[in-house]
């Protein structure tokens, strides 16, 4: 979603919260609250170069409250994206070429997960020092995370295993 | 490509018939005929925890088929103590051997191990997690001793943690054996096992009490209640010795009944049990030799 639909929204109107972007991604609709994770599992830290708006609790007609987040000048990979579903199923991303929407869409769960939540087993191979990356087969209704060696399977507080 | 041998959710119906009707013609092998099939190949064992029988029975099996055998040995002798990932010593042992059997305290070791192996891994155990091997052995008991199709089986014992009847209640959903999971409350099957053998069409009912099916059972299969993985030692002394087959109790066991134990056991069974035409855990750690005879001739790539 792009500013323009932001200050069409009947609350916002008065006052931009957060500008319009030139290039880059825009992820809309994000659960409310998860704005941060939502950075968390793109790997995006304190530590990055890009220019990050945040804004959280925004109210929002058809899901009461969301979060948005901005990320100049860096286009998001679909598959890099999909994992935002995992917190925010709701999310959808926008891919802003000289302040135009030029492509939007829905996440959508990936049916595997590489590197990016920890398995809950703590006698799992992928939690030692041993040279191995995390990974999972996801069930997407009711959503499940099965561990890919141990079997064990995260269907409660996903965003409590997110590296 | 490399076949490895991790999980029994790895093997189809048809692929596990193929290893068991193979199984057969190993059977004179493992009883002391001669054989040359794996003449020059190289076993390495790799057990990061103790193990007797499996083991045996792998060095066993190859040395009968005509090859060799090398051995990680202790692993607080090895470069292991020093520190080594497991990673790299698979990928060092791979040089040296043509297969590598691995029992490992992780769950997914075998798992991990085989992303990096050149030659085939074969789990033989990983922490709580599977033992292929011992599902496969089990299931050839069944076809030897009594009947895989139609079975009536009762699991008994730990059921929470014990990783061979996860492995075999798996395996038996695939035939549609109707199973019967005996075990006090706090031991019972985890629900996510019962829900995936459920998924696979398995018919399940569960009790606390062995009378209630001994009459009607073709086989039951017995565990022991493994102390070493009980975290809380309060919580194994509730349930420990709570099981105990006795002569007594098989007066009303069908005719062809009869008794598994993967062993070893410790007072699940008593002796005056072994005495009766109902026992057959000893067979049952006999035929460990053939299947492993098949497992190991498929992963060298010779039958």
């Amino acid at each position: 979603m792009n500013q323009k639909k932001i200050s069409s929204d009947g609350s916002l109107n008065k006052e931009m919260r957060v500008r319009p972007i030139k290039q880059g991604t825009v992820i809309d609709h994000i659960t409310a609250g998860q704005a941060l994770n939502v950075l968390k599992i793109l790997g995006i830290s304190g530590t990055t170069t890009a220019v990050v708006s945040v804004a959280m609790n925004v109210p929002s007609k058809v899901m009461g409250s969301k979060d948005i987040v901005k990320i100049e000048d860096r286009e998001l990979e679909e598959e890099e994206v999909d994992r935002v579903s995992l917190i925010a199923p709701n999310a959808t991303i926008n891919i802003i070429r000289d302040f135009e929407v030029v492509e939007k869409y829905r996440v959508d769960l990936p049916d595997r997960l590489e590197g990016v939540m920890k398995c809950e087993n703590p006698n799992c191979i992928s939690n030692t020092s041993e040279p191995v990356t995390s990974k999972f087969t996801v069930n997407k209704k009711p959503v499940e995370l099965r561990c890919i060696y141990c079997d064990h399977v995260i269907s409660q507080g996903i965003t409590e295993h997110l590296i | 490509m490399l076949r490895h041998i991790i999980s029994m959710k790895d093997f189809s119906r048809d692929e596990i018939d193929i290893i068991l009707k193979n199984t057969m013609d190993f059977e004179p092998i493992a009883r002391g005929k001669r054989s040359s099939l794996l003449s020059g190949k190289v076993l390495a064992t790799l057990f990061y925890e103790p193990s007797t029988r499996t083991r045996l029975s792998f060095e066993t099996a190859m040395k009968r088929l005509g090859g060799e055998v090398i051995d990680l040995g202790p692993v607080e002798k090895s470069s292991v103590a020093k520190g080594e990932t497991l990673a790299d010593t698979i990928r060092v042992i791979g040089n040296y051997a043509d297969a590598i059997v691995l029992r490992h305290p992780r769950e997914g070791a075998a798992r991990m191990a085989a992303e990096y192996s050149n030659v085939p891994i074969i789990n033989a155990g990983d922490g709580a997690g599977h033992h292929p091997t011992q599902t496969l052995l089990d299931l050839y008991t069944i076809m030897r001793e009594s009947k895989l199709s139609n079975l009536r089986i009762a699991l008994v014992g730990d059921l929470k943690y014990g990783r061979t009847v996860h492995s075999l209640a798996y395996a038996l959903s695939m035939y549609h054996a109707d199973m019967t999971l005996i075990s006090p409350k706090q031991l019972q099957m985890p629900d996510v096992i019962k829900k995936d053998l459920k998924k696979q069409g398995a018919s399940i009912s569960e009790t606390t009490n062995i009378e209630d099916v001994i009459g009607d059972i073709d086989v039951l299969y017995v565990t022991r209640i493994q102390k070493e993985r009980f975290p809380d030692p309060a919580e194994y002394q509730k349930v420990a010795g709570i099981y105990r087959i006795t002569e007594e109790l098989l007066k009303r066991a069908r005719d062809d009944f009869i008794i598994m134990h993967p062993l070893p056991r410790v007072d699940e069974i008593e002796s005056a049990v072994d005495r009766t035409k109902y026992a057959r855990y000893f067979e049952q750690s006999f035929y460990g030799v053939p299947v492993r005879m098949t497992l190991l001739a498929m992963a060298m790539g010779v039958v």
